[in-house]
């Protein structure tokens, strides 16, 4: 199993890897198959590790080798006879993941994040750019001496005098307050 | 001719008016469903039986078993025990593992209800010799 551990850019080209692989891996350990096609036979029942589904349609490996076949036929003598490893082996036979192996933390959440810082800085680039290169130059009435023109005629208009802007201004002294 | 005809028909309005609905009906007799509710003793029965057909087959344990861990709630070990003895039947040792693993994962939060059915089910794992997923080592990554 691939695991995401290095690297958030290469995490996001091995992705669509892993998604190829756990896609066919569906199938992976089945009836032989020659044809080497990436769509899952629907028409056939199907494996998965679902948290609320324990018995899937069918088990992991279909096809037994010799020694897998003798395992399952001691299965159907008295299951104290087998030791551990043989329990092991056959749950292996029938399972994919255990319920552990399914609920194993991934590191996906390092991947999106990533990938998020990295969209906001692209994005932080070209806004940057767009400002220096594209906008036009700022209109005259944004200057100094027009700002401080606007505000003083603002406050001989006495705009906002009980709450807001002229409120804010001491007539006496000459002075925001 | 004509005004018995209307009469009654009028005589037939009046009395279509007349019939209640339900919502004008006195507080007492609310709308609810007429089902009869299962008892807790009804339903862990019933899933024992289920399980304890004698034929039981492949597809049937897969989709009893499926079908109770979708319902919210943890099986009785009775219930469990009935599932792991059709899985003897069937030659199935995965199966019951896997049965263990799924019920303990249904407790969620609640990390006591698991100790308590390997408990209960103690005797049958011995008979049958169903090592739990912790025997095994399974329990870790």
């Amino acid at each position: 199993m691939l695991h995401l551990t290095t690297g958030r850019v290469g995490c996001l080209l091995s992705k669509q890897a892993v998604v190829a692989l756990t896609g066919s891996g569906a199938r992976m350990s089945s009836h032989g198959h020659h044809e080497v096609s990436d769509s899952v036979d629907m028409s056939q029942p199907m494996y998965w590790d679902r948290l609320d589904t324990p018995l899937p349609d069918r088990p992991w490996k279909d096809v037994l080798d010799s020694t897998d076949k003798s395992l399952k036929q001691k299965e159907k003598g008295p299951w104290t006879a087998l030791s551990k490893e043989e329990k092991i082996a056959l749950y292996r036979l029938k399972f994919n993941h255990t319920y552990p192996e399914m609920k194993r933390p991934s590191h996906e959440w390092k991947t999106v994040i990533g990938g998020m810082f990295i969209f906001f800085g692209i994005t932080g680039l070209v806004v940057f750019w767009q400002g220096h290169y594209v906008y036009p130059p700022q209109p005259h009435t944004f200057g100094e001496e027009w700002q401080a023109k606007q505000i003083q005629r603002m406050l001989d208009m006495r705009i906002n005098p009980i709450e807001g802007f002229s409120a804010q201004w001491d007539y006496k002294n000459k002075q925001w307050k | 001719m004509f005004r018995p005809v209307v009469r009654l028909s009028t005589s037939g309005v009046r009395s279509l008016t007349r019939t209640r609905p339900c919502y004008s009906a006195p507080l007492a007799s609310r709308c609810y469903s007429h089902a009869k509710v299962e008892t807790d003793e009804e339903f862990d029965a019933r899933w024992v039986t289920y399980f304890s057909k004698p034929d039981i087959d492949a597809w049937e344990l897969k989709k009893g078993m499926n079908t109770l861990i979708g319902y919210d709630l943890v099986p009785e070990p009775k219930i469990l025990d009935s599932a792991l003895r059709a899985c003897r039947r069937l030659n199935d040792l995965a199966s019951a593992i896997r049965i263990l693993e799924a019920v303990k994962d249904k407790s969620g939060p609640h990390k006591d209800i698991y100790p308590y059915l390997i408990q209960e089910l103690q005797p049958t794992l011995i008979e049958l010799g169903i090592s739990t997923p912790e025997d095994l080592g399974m329990d870790i990554l």
